[in-house]
């Protein structure tokens, strides 16, 4: 059973429907009528169950192995928090609720605003975008809104370095800039120079991961800011690594002005296959007037009013004014990746500093001992990958290029990642970032044993050992073996099979 | 690690140029494709269009990444090389011929002194 719709057991077994009651079929016109019934998997209880536990079986995730997916912080999510926001109060209300029935969701939601801001440096956080690059648009489009209200309108370019995430051009060309890219600098950071070359008259913005995906911290990036800023544009933090330096240092800190969080990156919880995620943003004083309406917001308790929360404060929905850019989202935001993802921060409280320290040294530790095998293990394998930055320290990812094993054996970044997968772990992120030629990109997270780095470093050697043509044609034991990726993409194949056009 | 014909003249995006009297045919280099991996996708640009030196004007996709192509010169893109829509594996199978992606009409003070001879493209390279 490769799909839910090859079920076809005893019509109307598997779902019910109410008899039809439409009384008038003449008004549908004849041409959008059906012409026969949708053909709805027909599968008993049992059968359903079984099929969808089958498939999990099949599926890979990081309660299966280990998942040394790079840039995107896929790490252990706590069981607590699926206790919390499996609470009553939580996840059985309704967002058009009255605000005097939800105090409980609404007073989590200003928690997190304030320590998230806290976090960051900045002075206002809206919780409403629903992914990163969701996060980047909002905060891009409250620039904009910045720059229209000086009268500054002819901005027009947005830099962003060669090491960037795609959601950052893609998110400012959206709002209608110009991208400049700017190269990085020989040792993969940003290159001052080149960008006091870019700046001028017309920079909106710039966007900047730090760290940057190389896994390097921007040492220049005060310097960057103060460029940016006597230029007239905003700085913009894309906090896709923000693991790395939370509770340590801060944007607001570093000259930033807006700044976007991956609750479902920093802050734990399941994701990925694009979603569930939570994007929010935070901006400096002068930008909040610009933010996604509305925002959490509290006074104190007056005479005769419920008590929510027992803390003496209201909680309500605050309209952010007429200069907002609206609403980014249906509803206000994820609120169960938000629940999730307060349920991680109180967890941890101040210890979250911790977080980011263990994130760095397991990211450290694989690297140096993934690249300083044993002589014994050295003197197997076939041939090293080069390190992906001359760096001697990392942040909480490191990349490495398996171009001089491409050049000895023909094996690709990809092989090994495919590889890999055989020997139980996830693939770690492979041709990212591009600057990096035939790029892996390893990020272990805090959470994993120093066991299971020794592991992936010992299994990651014994892949580097083996014979090409093993790697080049993995993998070999799962449930799917080497896709033809490029058939694929060239022949897209966008309407289930089963389903015959009338 | 590629092939760079002596004939033609490069730009440091990997592009190829090829002079062919008042016209020059663009593509991207023998080290270029090797690099993107197998093309699965181009998005060709409109012809007719003016563009200038160094303008974004059509992308490679690979199942590795997209790229930018970029105009060596500026100019009036006169042909666009249709048949890379249906067998875009031309640009791997023969960079410099069938993969050819676009002409562009040039004025008659074109400066070429911006773009690398086949000996400087191949240097940087690492060739």
């Amino acid at each position: 059973m490769s799909t839910v719709f090859d079920f076809n057991g005893a019509s109307g077994s598997g779902w019910s429907q109410p008899d039809s009651n439409f009384q008038n079929p003449d008004a549908v016109p004849e041409s959008l009528r059906r012409k026969r019934l949708p053909g709805w998997p027909r599968a008993s209880e049992p059968e359903l169950v079984r099929h969808y536990t089958l498939l999990s079986q099949k599926t890979f995730g990081i309660d299966t192995g280990f998942y040394p997916l790079g840039s995107c912080t896929m790490k252990h999510n706590p069981r607590v928090n699926e206790r919390i926001v499996q609470l009553p109060g939580i996840d059985r209300i309704h967002p058009l609720q009255d605000s005097s029935q939800v105090q409980g969701l609404l007073a989590i939601y200003y928690e997190m605003q304030e320590m998230l801001a806290i976090c960051s440096g900045m002075d206002a956080v809206t919780l409403q975008p629903v992914a990163g690059a969701q996060g980047e648009f909002t905060a891009i489009r409250c620039i904009q809104e910045y720059h229209r209200s000086r009268g500054d309108d002819h901005r027009d370019k947005v830099i962003v370095p060669d090491s960037a995430h795609g959601t950052n051009p893609a998110s400012a060309s959206m709002c209608g800039y110009q991208i400049i890219e700017i190269p990085s600098a020989s040792d993969g950071r940003l290159d001052i120079d080149a960008l006091r070359a870019a700046v001028g008259d017309d920079t909106a913005a710039m966007m900047i991961t730090n760290p940057s995906t190389m896994g390097l911290f921007e040492t220049n990036i005060a310097e960057a800011s103060k460029i940016v800023h006597e230029a007239g544009g905003q700085m913009y933090y894309d906090g896709a690594n923000f693991n790395a330096i939370i509770g340590k240092t801060d944007p607001g800190r570093m000259g930033f002005d807006a700044v976007h969080y991956n609750l479902h990156k920093t802050f734990s919880q399941p994701h990925g296959g694009g979603g569930p995620g939570s994007g929010p943003i935070g901006v400096k004083d002068h930008l909040s007037e610009f933010l996604p309406t509305p925002i959490a917001s509290r006074r104190e308790s007056q005479e005769g009013e419920p008590n929510g929360v027992g803390d003496g404060f209201y909680y309500f929905w605050q309209d952010v004014g007429d200069n907002s850019i609206g609403k980014v989202q249906q509803w206000n935001g994820n609120a169960g990746a938000v629940v999730r993802a307060w349920a991680f921060y109180r967890r941890y409280g101040r210890d979250l500093e911790r977080m980011s320290e263990h994130a760095v040294l397991s990211s450290n530790y694989l690297r140096h001992k993934i690249m300083n095998p044993e002589p014994d293990v050295a003197a197997k394998i076939n041939c090293m990958p080069s390190e992906g930055s001359e760096a001697s320290l990392v942040m909480h990812e490191f990349t490495l290029s398996m171009s001089p094993v491409k050049e000895v054996n023909g094996v690709t970044g990809k092989d090994v990642a495919k590889r890999l997968l055989d020997y139980g772990y996830m693939s770690p992120t492979l041709y990212f970032p591009q600057i990096v030629p035939e790029c892996l990109m390893i990020e272990p997270t805090e959470t994993e044993s120093k066991e299971v780095l020794d592991k992936f470093a010992a299994d990651f050697h014994a892949v580097l050992s083996e014979d090409p043509e093993i790697l080049t044609t993995a993998p070999h034991t799962t449930p799917v073996k080497r896709v033809d990726e490029v058939w694929a993409a060239r022949n897209l194949i966008l309407r289930h099979p089963g389903i015959e056009e009338d | 690690m590629g092939d760079v014909p002596e004939e033609l003249k490069y730009t440091e995006e990997h592009e190829w140029v090829r002079v062919e009297g008042d016209e020059v045919s663009i593509g991207i280099t023998d080290f270029a494709q090797n690099a993107l991996t197998e093309v699965v996708w181009v998005e060709l640009p409109e012809t007719d269009i003016e563009v200038s030196a160094m303008e974004s004007f059509a992308s490679v996709e690979s199942v590795k990444s997209v790229s930018e192509i970029y105009a060596p010169v500026p100019g009036t893109i006169t042909e666009v090389n249709h048949s890379l829509e249906d067998s875009p594996e031309q640009i791997n199978e023969d960079p410099y011929g069938s993969g050819w992606i676009c002409k562009i009409k040039v004025g008659p003070d074109l400066d070429m002194s911006g773009l690398l001879d086949a000996g400087s493209y191949s240097k940087l390279i690492g060739e």
